[in-house]
C-alpha cells in the first residue's frame, strides 16, 4: 500500500534502540484484533453446532422476505445517505451561498439524535393517527387513503437516511475540503463541465472518504433494531432477535448473526481490494481558492434544502421532545439523579472516545509501519465489530469476560482463599472493552484517512531534521492526524452516549445512564416519558460537535 | 503568425476591497509562448486562472481569438474556453493511471482515438514505458510530464502552466524546461506561463511580462528586459547589476567613476543633474592593462566565470563577470574597463 | 480542554479502579436482576428495605439479555433473584436450570396456583389481563365475544394488532394452542392476519390510538395502557370489553420472580419474594402500574376496578412458556408479522 521509501519499523528498530517501542507497535493491530474476535468467536462458534428446526422454520416461512426487505433496506439507505451526505458536502465545500457557514456544523447535529428517536417523532407526527393526518382529514374531509403509508419500506428508509447521513456527510466533506475546488478546475481545464467534472474526478477521488462513511451507515443499517422495531419492519436482525428473545436460542440468533458478519467483512475486502493500487495522497488545499457564488435563486434552493434536511432530522425531532419532556416534567422529577445520568454518559463516552482514539491511532499507525497482509487483515478485523447487532456483540463479550471472571475468582479462592465473587464484571473496564470492541470501526475511517495524508516524505523531511521517534509523531503527525482524531472522537462520544445493549449489560449496579433511562421508558411504551432524559441525550451530544467544529473551523 | 490569439485589455480583479489585479494587458501571437514573471504574490497567478476563467474579471476584458471570454459581465466557463492548464502541483489523479491520466480529457472521443491519442502523446513526453503506472509510482519529473501530456492531450487552443517546475530540483528544471519548449513549439502550442524564476523564463518563453503588485511592469523578450528595462523594478528584478550615481553631461553622455556612457537618456534633465545608472556585470571587463583599479569584495565561482563583486576608489560597488582562468584572491586590487552596449539610467530616487 | 475538565476527566478515570468491586459476604442483601423497569419496582424495594432492612441491588436490561447472562455467569452470577415482565421468560429461565424451586406456604397461600411454576421456581406477581378494546362510536359490546371471534370476516379491516414479535402476543397465541391445537389456532390466527385494517403495530398505546382515531374498531391489548391512556385523556371514545367469559376466560400474563439457582442469598431473596406477594406489597406492585394483584384477597386500584369483574383464564401459564416457540412458528406461517 504504501511506497518503498518508508522506513519499515523493522529497520529503524534495528538501527538504534531509540526505536525499540516500535517492535511492540507492530502489535497493536493483532491485540486490537483479538479483543474483537473474542465476541465474534463466540458468536461465529455457533455454526459448529445445530440450532434445532429453527432455519428450516425461516427458509419456509419468512427468510425470503426478511432478505429482501434487508436488502431494499440497505439499497435505499446508502443510496439515500450517499446522495445527501454527498451532495451537502459539495455544496458545503465548494460554493457560497446564503448560511452556508451556518449550515456546515449544524448539519452534523443530527449526529447526537438517536435514530429510533427520530423514527418514533416521524411515527407521532405522520402516520394515520398522527396532528399532519389528523388535520388533514378534518380539513379535506375525506379518509385520506391517498396519504403514503409511513410505516412502510420508504418510511423506514427515510428515517434511517436522516439519521446516519452525517456520518457520509462528515467524511466527504473532509475529502471535497481539501480537493474539491481543486479537482473541479482540473476538469474544467479538461473541458468538463462542473457537473460533470464532479461526477468524473471529485467524487472518484473523495472514494476512500465516502466508501468509508457509507461503510458505517451500511454496517448500522444491519445492526439496527430501535429503528426497524418502532417501524415493525422486518429485517435480517429482527430475524436474529426474534430467534433469541421469542424462541429462546441464543444458538440460532448467533447463527443468524455469523451470517451478518461475514457478508460485512466480504464487502469490506472487496472495497479495499477494488482500489487496491489507487493511492488518495491528496493535494494540500488551494490556498486560493475562492467559493463559487451561489446567488438569488440558486442560493436560495440550496439553502433551502439544506434547511429542510436539518429541519427533519434535528429541528423536528427537538422540538416535539422538547414538547413531549415539558409535559412529562409536570410530574415529579429528580434532578439530581439527572444529573447523575448526565455525568456518567458524558464520562464514559468520554473516556470511550479518548481510549478508542488512543488505540485506534496506534494501530493504524503500526498498520502504516507494517504493511503487510497479516497486518491489514488484522485491522479489518478489528474494524468488524460495528456490525454485529448491539445485544448479540454484547453477550459475545460477556461470555468470554465471564469466563475470564471465573478463572480470576478460582485463583483469588485457591490460593488466597478469599471469595471475590465478580471481578471484572460490573466494573466500567468490562464496559470500556466491550465499548472498543463495538466502536473501533467508527474511529478508524476517519483517523485511517487522516493517516493517509501523511506521506512518506512527511517522515523524511521530519528525519533529515533530527525530529525522531516520539518526537516525531509528537511535532509532526499528531497535528496532521488532528483533524481525523477529533472527528473520530466526536463520532465514537456520541455514538457510545446512544448505545444501549452494551450499556444494559454490563453496567456495574446503579451506573445507569441517559441512554439506559430512555430504554427503561420506550421498553413501557412511555415515549412522553422519555423524551426528557432523550432532550437531555441530544443536547450532551451538541458538546463534541461543537468541539468539533471548533477544530475544523480552525 | 501574426494572429493575435489572447489579448488581456485593461484587466482588474479584486477580492472584496483588495485589488490583485490592476490595469493588466497583453497580446500574445499564435504559437507563442509567454510568461508572466514576478515575485510571489504579484498576481500572475490569479491573472492565468482569470484567463483560464476560473476567476471573474471586475473591469476589462479578456479576448481568445478575438471573442471576448471575461468581463465584468461574461465570464466563459474554463471548460468552453479550449484552453489546457499544467498546475503546480500537477494535480494528478492519484485513482488512475497514467494513460487514464492523460486520456481523461479525451471524452469525446472513440475508444480507438483516445488510445492513439494517448499513444502518441506517451511517445511525445517519453513515458511509453510507464503507461501502466500510478502518480505515485512516478518520480516528480516523470509526473510533470504526464500532467503536461494531460494537459495537450484534448489539444487546447492555449496552454496556461502554473509554475510547472517549481517541484522539481534545479537540473531536472533546466532539462525538463528545454524539453517543454521543444515539445511546445514542435507541437505549435500557444501557451503561458507563470513562475518566479528567471532562469526558466528565459529558456521557455518568447515574450516575458514582468509583474508587481498586480500591474504589468514591462512586456517583451528576455533580451530587453534584460538589456532595456522600462523601470527600476525590472532593472532589480531582471539578472545581476549594480547601480551607481553619475552626473549628465548633455542629453546623450552621463560620467560615471569609470568613465564616460553615450546613450539616449529616456526622461527629462539637464546638465549636471545626478542620476543613476544601471552596470550588468558583463559591463565591465577585466584588462589587466586598465589603469582603472577596483578593490575585490567577494567573488563566487560559476564554472565558466567568477562572478566578482568590486569596490571602486570612490566607494561604489560594482559586479563583473571574468573569464574563470582570472582566478584572483579576494583583497586583490585588479584592473577594469567599461564596455557598455546599452545605457540603462534612471532619475536619482527621491528619498 | 479547560484543566478543570481535565480534572475531573482524570477522577473519572481513577473512578475506574476504585470500581473494582470486592464482594464478601458482609451484610445482608438482595441482588435483583430485573426485566420490570426501575419506576416499577423501586418503591416496592424501598418499602422491603425499610421493613427488614436488607438492602436491594438491582439492576435492569430486557429479558433475553437478562437470561443470557445468567447463564453465561453460572455459578458466579452475583445475581439472587430474576424479575420479568411475563411467563414465557420466567418458564425458559426453569427450563434453563437458571432458578431454583422454593418452597413456601406463604407464596402457595397469597399466589393462585395458576399464576405460579407447577414445580416451583417462579411466581407470579401481578397480573397483565390482555383483552378487548373496542371504539364506542363504531361497535356495540354486543357485538364483541371472544379471541376467537376476531377471526370472523365480519371483523375485515376492522382489527388492529400489535407485532407478534411482542411476547404479549405470543403468551396469548400459545395458550390458544394449549387450549385449541394448533391446527385450529392457525386458522383463528389466520382469520386475524386477514380481519386487519392495517400493518401490525410495533406498541399497544399505538393500537388503542388508531382504534380511538377509527382507523380500526377493535384490538387487543393489555389494560394497563388503557388505563395510561384514558387517564391522560378521559374523553377518547374506548371501551374495554372482557372475552371469553363464557369459555376459558381472560388472557392473563404475569409479571413475575424466582430465585435464582447460584444465588447467594437465597434466603433473602425468598424474604423479598414473599415480601412482593403480601398483602403490602401487593398493592404497591400493581397499582404502579396499573396491573391486578395476584393476590386474591387484595382488591385492584379503584380506576382499574371500575372496569368490571371478569374471569380470567385458569390454565396454568406455565403453557405460554412450553408453546411459546409453537406459537411464535404458528405466527409465522400465518402471516402475522
Amino acid at each position: 500500500m504504501f511506497n518503498h521509501n518508508v522506513f519499515s519499523g523493522e529497520k529503524l528498530a534495528a538501527l538504534s534502540p531509540r526505536y525499540r517501542f516500535l517492535t511492540f507497535w507492530r502489535l497493536v493491530p493483532f491485540i486490537a484484533a483479538a479483543l474483537v474476535l473474542a465476541p465474534v468467536a463466540v458468536v461465529v462458534s455457533s455454526l459448529l453446532a445445530p440450532a434445532g428446526d429453527i432455519w428450516r422454520h425461516l427458509l419456509e416461512t419468512t427468510l425470503p422476505d426478511l432478505l429482501v426487505n434487508t436488502f431494499w433496506l440497505a439499497a435505499g439507505v446508502i443510496s439515500g445517505t450517499a446522495v445527501i451526505g454527498i451532495g451537502l458536502a459539495w455544496f458545503i465545500s465548494v460554493y457560497e451561498f446564503p448560511g452556508r457557514r451556518f449550515f456546515a456544523w449544524a448539519l452534523l447535529l443530527p449526529m447526537a439524535m438517536p435514530a429510533y428517536v427520530t423514527a418514533f417523532v416521524a411515527l407521532g407526527l405522520f402516520d394515520f393517527t398522527g396532528p399532519v393526518q389528523t388535520a388533514l382529514r378534518a380539513w379535506l374531509d375525506s379518509d385520506l387513503s391517498w396519504f403514503p403509508d409511513i410505516r412502510g419500506r420508504a418510511g423506514v428508509i427515510l428515517v434511517m437516511t436522516l439519521a446516519f447521513y452525517p456520518y457520509v456527510y462528515l467524511l466527504a466533506k473532509n475529502a471535497f475540503l481539501s480537493q474539491g475546488k481543486r479537482s473541479l478546475e482540473v476538469a474544467q481545464s479538461l473541458g468538463l463541465n462542473k457537473i460533470q467534472g464532479f461526477f468524473k474526478v471529485a467524487l472518484p477521488m473523495a472514494r476512500p472518504w465516502i466508501a468509508g462513511g457509507l461503510m458505517l451507515v451500511l454496517m448500522e443499517t444491519l445492526a439496527d433494531f430501535g429503528t426497524v422495531a418502532v417501524f415493525n419492519y422486518n429485517t435480517f436482525t429482527t430475524a436474529i432477535y426474534k430467534a433469541w428473545f421469542s424462541m429462546f436460542s441464543l444458538q440460532a440468533a448467533s447463527q443468524l448473526a455469523s451470517l451478518l458478519i461475514i457478508i460485512v467483512f466480504v464487502v469490506i475486502v472487496l472495497e479495499q481490494q477494488f482500489r487496491s493500487r489507487m493511492r488518495y495522497a491528496e493535494s494540500k488545499r488551494s490556498a486560493r481558492g475562492q467559493r463559487i457564488t451561489l446567488s438569488g435563486w440558486r442560493g436560495g434552493l440550496v439553502s433551502g434544502f439544506m434547511f429542510s434536511v436539518l429541519f427533519l432530522a434535528f429541528l423536528l425531532p427537538v422540538l416535539q421532545l422538547s414538547y413531549w419532556a415539558v409535559d412529562s416534567l409536570t410530574h415529579d422529577y429528580d434532578f439530581s439523579r439527572y444529573l447523575d445520568f448526565l455525568w456518567r454518559s458524558l464520562s464514559l463516552s468520554g473516556m470511550a472516545a479518548l481510549l478508542i482514539c488512543t488505540l485506534v491511532t496506534a494501530m493504524v499507525y503500526a498498520a502504516r509501519r507494517y504493511p503487510n497482509a497479516a497486518t491489514r487483515n488484522a485491522v479489518r478485523v478489528a474494524t468488524i465489530g460495528y456490525a454485529l447487532p448491539g445485544a448479540v456483540l454484547a453477550i459475545g463479550v460477556y461470555l468470554p469476560l465471564t469466563w475470564l471472571d471465573a478463572q480470576l475468582s478460582e485463583l483469588a479462592l485457591n490460593w488466597f482463599q478469599i471469595d471475590t465473587g465478580q471481578i471484572l464484571q460490573g466494573t466500567l473496564i468490562a464496559m470500556l472493552v466491550a465499548y472498543i470492541i463495538r466502536f473501533m470501526a467508527v474511529s478508524h475511517y476517519p483517523i485511517d484517512s487522516a493517516m493517509q495524508r501523511i506521506t512518506p516524505s512527511i517522515d523524511e523531511a521530519a528525519m533529515s531534521l533530527s525530529v525522531h521517534g516520539w518526537a516525531m509523531i509528537k511535532k509532526v503527525h499528531v497535528p496532521i492526524l488532528k483533524p481525523g482524531i477529533f472527528t473520530a472522537a466526536a463520532l465514537v462520544f456520541v455514538d457510545v452516549m446512544k448505545e444501549m445493549p452494551i450499556t444494559l449489560m454490563t453496567r456495574p449496579f446503579g451506573w445507569d445512564t441517559l441512554a439506559v433511562r430512555i430504554y427503561e421508558m420506550t421498553s413501557e411504551g412511555q415515549w412522553e416519558q422519555a423524551a426528557f432524559p432523550a432532550v437531555t441525550l441530544v443536547l450532551a451530544g451538541l458538546i463534541p460537535i461543537f468541539l468539533l467544529m471548533r477544530q475544523t473551523e480552525k | 503568425m501574426g494572429n493575435v490569439l489572447l489579448q488581456l485589455n485593461h484587466v482588474h480583479q479584486a477580492y472584496g476591497s483588495q485589488a490583485v489585479i490592476q490595469d493588466l494587458s497583453l497580446t500574445l501571437q499564435q504559437g507563442q509562448i509567454g510568461c508572466l514573471l514576478g515575485p510571489s504574490g504579484c498576481g500572475k497567478t490569479t491573472a492565468l486562472r482569470c484567463i483560464a476563467g476560473f476567476e471573474p474579471v471586475s473591469d476589462g476584458e479578456i479576448l481568445l481569438n478575438g471573442v471576448c471570454v471575461s468581463n465584468p459581465k461574461v465570464l466563459v466557463p474554463p471548460e468552453r474556453r479550449r484552453i489546457g492548464m499544467v498546475f503546480q502541483d500537477y494535480a494528478l489523479f492519484p485513482h488512475l493511471d497514467v494513460a487514464a491520466n492523460i486520456g481523461f480529457g479525451l471524452h469525446q472521443l472513440t475508444k480507438n482515438e483516445r488510445e492513439q491519442r494517448v499513444e502518441e502523446l506517451l511517445h511525445v513526453v517519453h513515458l511509453a514505458t510507464v503507461a501502466k503506472k500510478y502518480p505515485h509510482e512516478l518520480s516528480g519529473g516523470q509526473q510533470q510530464r504526464v500532467a503536461l501530456a494531460r494537459a495537450l492531450a484534448p489539444k487546447p487552443e492555449l496552454l496556461l502552466l502554473d509554475e510547472p517546475f517549481s517541484n522539481l530540483d534545479v537540473s531536472l528544471r533546466e532539462r525538463l524546461s528545454m524539453e517543454v519548449r521543444e515539445i511546445l513549439k514542435h507541437q505549435k502550442i500557444t501557451a503561458i506561463l507563470v513562475t518566479h524564476d528567471q532562469a526558466e523564463a528565459f529558456a521557455i518563453a518568447d515574450e516575458i511580462g514582468v509583474m508587481s503588485h498586480g500591474a504589468m511592469q514591462q512586456w517583451d523578450t528576455a533580451f530587453n528586459l534584460y538589456h532595456r528595462p522600462a523601470n527600476r523594478f525590472v532593472a532589480d528584478f531582471i539578472g545581476q547589476g549594480a547601480f551607481i550615481t553619475g552626473k549628465v553631461r548633455n542629453s546623450r553622455q552621463i560620467e560615471i567613476e569609470l568613465g564616460v556612457i553615450d546613450g539616449e537618456i529616456p526622461f527629462r534633465c539637464a546638465a549636471g543633474d545626478i542620476v543613476e545608472v544601471l552596470l550588468r556585470p558583463d559591463d565591465i571587463i577585466h584588462d589587466d592593462a586598465s589603469p582603472l583599479q577596483a578593490i575585490i569584495i567577494s567573488k563566487t565561482f560559476r564554472g565558466a566565470e567568477i562572478l566578482y563583486t568590486l569596490r571602486l576608489a570612490g566607494g561604489a560597488w560594482i559586479l563583473a563577470l571574468v573569464p574563470s582562468h582570472h582566478n584572483h584572491q579576494v583583497g586583490e586590487k585588479i584592473g577594469i574597463r567599461l564596455e557598455t552596449h546599452h545605457l540603462v539610467v534612471f532619475p536619482q530616487p527621491i528619498l | 480542554m479547560s484543566r478543570s475538565i481535565k480534572c475531573r476527566f482524570l477522577a473519572a478515570f481513577f473512578s475506574l479502579f476504585t470500581l473494582v468491586a470486592i464482594h464478601s459476604a458482609h451484610a445482608e442483601e438482595v441482588v435483583v436482576y430485573s426485566a420490570r423497569i426501575e419506576q416499577l419496582i423501586k418503591p416496592m424495594f424501598d418499602a422491603f428495605t425499610k421493613e427488614t432492612g436488607i438492602k436491594v441491588k438491582y439492576t435492569t436490561d430486557n429479558e433475553g439479555a437478562l437470561l443470557a447472562r445468567l447463564e453465561a455467569e453460572g455459578k458466579n452470577t452475583p445475581a439472587d433473584m430474576l424479575i420479568t415482565a411475563d411467563a414465557g421468560n420466567l418458564w425458559a429461565a426453569a427450563q434453563a436450570g437458571l432458578l431454583k424451586p422454593v418452597k413456601s406456604d406463604v407464596l402457595e397461600s397469597n399466589i393462585p396456583a395458576h399464576l405460579r411454576d407447577p414445580a416451583n421456581e417462579w411466581f407470579g406477581l401481578s397480573i397483565r389481563a390482555r383483552t378487548l378494546i373496542y371504539n364506542t362510536k363504531k361497535v356495540k359490546p354486543e357485538e364483541l365475544s371472544t379471541y376467537e371471534d376476531l377471526a370472523n370476516p365480519k371483523w375485515r379491516k376492522r382489527l388492529c394488532l400489535r407485532t407478534s414479535k411482542k411476547v404479549y402476543n405470543q403468551s396469548l397465541v400459545a395458550m390458544m394452542i394449549a387450549e385449541h391445537g394448533e391446527a385450529k389456532t392457525e386458522e383463528i390466527v389466520k382469520g386475524w392476519v386477514a380481519n386487519l385494517a392495517t400493518d401490525p403495530l410495533s406498541d399497544d398505546t399505538r393500537a388503542l390510538e388508531f382504534v380511538a382515531a377509527g382507523k380500526c374498531d377493535v384490538t387487543i391489548v393489555n389494560t394497563y395502557y388503557f388505563g395510561r391512556l384514558m387517564s391522560k385523556d378521559p374523553k377518547l371514545p374506548l371501551a374495554v370489553f372482557w372475552p371469553n367469559q363464557n369459555n376459558g376466560g381472560v388472557h392473563v400474563n404475569i409479571s413475575g420472580a424466582g430465585v435464582t439457582r447460584y444465588g447467594r442469598n437465597e434466603a433473602a431473596a425468598i424474604k423479598l419474594l414473599e415480601f412482593l406477594s403480601s398483602d403490602k406489597a401487593q398493592n404497591l406492585f400493581a397499582d404502579v402500574n396499573m396491573e391486578y394483584p395476584v393476590n386474591p384477597r387484595i382488591a385492584a386500584d379503584p380506576f382499574v376496578a371500575s372496569w368490571g369483574e371478569f374471569k380470567q383464564n385458569p390454565m396454568n401459564l406455565a403453557k405460554a412458556g412450553e408453546l411459546q416457540t409453537t406459537a411464535v412458528k404458528l405466527m409465522d406461517r400465518a402471516g402475522y408479522r
